[in-house]
């Protein structure tokens, strides 16, 4: 085999186990979610499919496969099919620059070769993001226009004019972030948090950023649409909004894709701000054993952070009640906005007079 | 053919009939989509310059920022055919005579145009974003520093007329 078709086949197989995982922790996010909430409203939860209701997602799955599916009748076909569609694609799209893990090494035919943890290194993998990010909202706008419904409209430029609000201050933000790590590969800044102790001070981008981490964590609430910022989907007021005529397995998509967002917004999160798949005293385990059980042993880790991140994600839904639709603009532009362009100046006179 | 102009023909093919559509749409929405699409293909096109910022500014700030406004408002404004202003004849006679002396006016400017090899950089790093830092605040910064002074301009501009309405006619604001 030709160093050419292994890479092809190491590519294929590691997008194909992402995007698998990425299915399988969006479909167990959803059972997580309703558990959550059991637990914090003092119920019981899911408990009927399996032991815990472990099957839930499953049935889930079933349920809404076989439902009837309507499509309105002056709606615009085409885009009402195609805004599910690339919803869950855009939701996908980010995994790609995630690096998973260290590199591991394996004996083939020719030698020992190095096989990365992650997708596409590209040296702007920040910008790649943010590219993502702003695309990914067309699913909802055509979504919502193409049902032809006042409520659905309604939500869908209620989910755009949050999204750009909080855009600004998401890559404000990050530059911040940027100017400290002078770089925007996802894979030289997860390196530059190795460990958690070097040199006198946290090694973790969260304790150099905690303002920029904070701002961030906030934009990231409203960019995924989930409590207290789902003013798109808000079911007092628009009836669920722009899923409102959506039945069936188009509907399915537009929550899978949510929380498969949710599942990677964490995994950006644990990347950028809480080392990625570094943990503590990782020298020691490196040597310890064999480097494809510590690429294994740093997935688990970097899992663990993003799981941690996801329950986080629904602690606050079950806690806080949702914002009024000008409070949250307003918290947009004259809260997060201001506050991430002094760090970004803070963060500059740091690196200018005192790192350098 | 290389690989590289296979994708460029792709890319090419892509973009010009996505704008032809553009102009050709009658539904103001599916304009919007095809030119989403334009800007995409665009973006093909820089990465196969070796211009990956380009691409994937040409991506946030177009197909993800500005479209979306435009889809905003075209979405609000409720257009169909029934609603459609109808232009009188004077109109379609001045817009076909504009068309036409541009037409004449690229037809001119082509005939006489060079045709050049633009030289394929696969090795430079010249669209890298580090070149193009140190570029923009060395050798180009004056023209960078004004013209981030003209979009700050354009947004204070854009303030003042959104501010004078409310004002004058006194709207009582419901939303605090």
């Amino acid at each position: 085999m030709n160093i050419d078709t292994f890479l092809l086949v190491e590519k294929t197989v590691l997008i194909l186990i992402i995007i698998l995982a990425s299915m399988g922790v969006a479909a167990y996010a959803t059972w997580a979610e309703r558990k959550v909430a059991a637990i914090m409203q003092d119920r019981v939860g899911p408990s009927r499919a399996g032991p815990f209701g472990l099957l839930q997602p499953l049935a889930d799955g079933g349920k809404l496969f076989f439902k009837e599916e309507i499509v309105p009748n002056n709606s615009t076909k085409w885009l009402f099919m195609l805004a599910p569609a690339l919803f869950i694609f855009t939701s996908l799209l980010t995994s790609a620059i995630i690096p998973w893990g260290p590199d591991f090494t394996i004996q083939t035919a020719d030698g020992a070769r190095s096989v990365g943890l992650q997708v596409a290194d590209i040296n702007i993998g920040i910008l790649y993001f943010f590219g993502v990010v702003s695309v990914g909202l067309y699913g909802i706008m055509l979504g919502g226009w193409a049902s032809n419904n006042k409520f659905s409209l309604l939500s869908s430029i209620r989910a755009a004019s949050q999204a750009i609000s909080y855009e600004l201050a998401l890559g404000l933000s990050l530059i911040a972030l940027v100017m400290l790590t002078g770089t925007m590969s996802l894979r030289e800044i997860t390196a530059q948090q190795h460990g958690f102790w070097a040199d006198g001070y946290f090694t973790w981008n969260v304790f150099k950023q905690p303002l920029g981490f904070v701002i961030f964590l906030t934009c990231t609430f409203a960019e995924l649409n989930r409590a207290p910022f789902d003013m798109a989907e808000s079911e007092s007021e628009l009836n669920t909004g722009f899923l409102l005529e959506y039945s069936s397995m188009k509907m399915g998509m537009f929550l899978f894709a949510e929380y498969i967002n949710m599942f990677i917004s964490s995994a950006i999160l644990a990347t950028l701000f809480f080392g990625g798949y570094n943990f503590p005293w990782m020298d020691q385990v490196a040597q310890a054993v064999p480097s494809g059980l510590f690429s294994l042993i740093c997935v688990v880790v970097l899992m663990a952070k993003i799981v941690g991140f996801i329950l986080f994600f629904m602690f606050i839904r079950w806690t806080l009640p949702r914002f009024r639709f000008d409070q949250v603009t307003k918290l947009g532009w004259l809260g997060l906005i201001p506050l991430a362009l002094v760090n970004m100046l803070v963060t500059g006179a740091v690196v200018l007079f005192i790192l350098k | 053919m290389t690989l590289h102009e296979i994708l460029f023909w792709i890319l090419s093919l892509w973009a010009i009939v996505a704008a032809i559509f553009v102009v050709l749409s009658r539904n103001p929405v599916n304009s919007v989509l095809c030119l989403i699409a334009t800007f995409f293909a665009i973006s093909g096109h820089y990465i196969l310059m070796n211009a990956q910022f380009l691409a994937v500014v040409n991506i946030i700030v177009y197909a993800g920022a500005i479209m979306v406004l435009f889809l905003f408002v075209i979405m609000l404004m409720n257009l169909n055919t029934d609603t459609e202003p109808q232009k009188s004849r004077l109109i379609h006679f001045a817009a076909l005579i504009s068309a036409g002396s541009m037409l004449l006016l690229i037809l001119a400017a082509l005939r006489t145009a060079e045709l050049t090899e633009v030289p394929v950089s696969d090795a430079g790093d010249i669209g890298l974003i580090e070149v193009l830092g140190k570029t923009l605040y060395t050798d180009y910064v004056l023209p960078f520093e004004l013209s981030s002074v003209l979009f700050l301009a354009a947004m204070v501009g854009t303030m003042v007329i959104a501010r004078k309405e409310t004002s004058k006619e006194e709207v009582p604001s419901d939303n605090k």
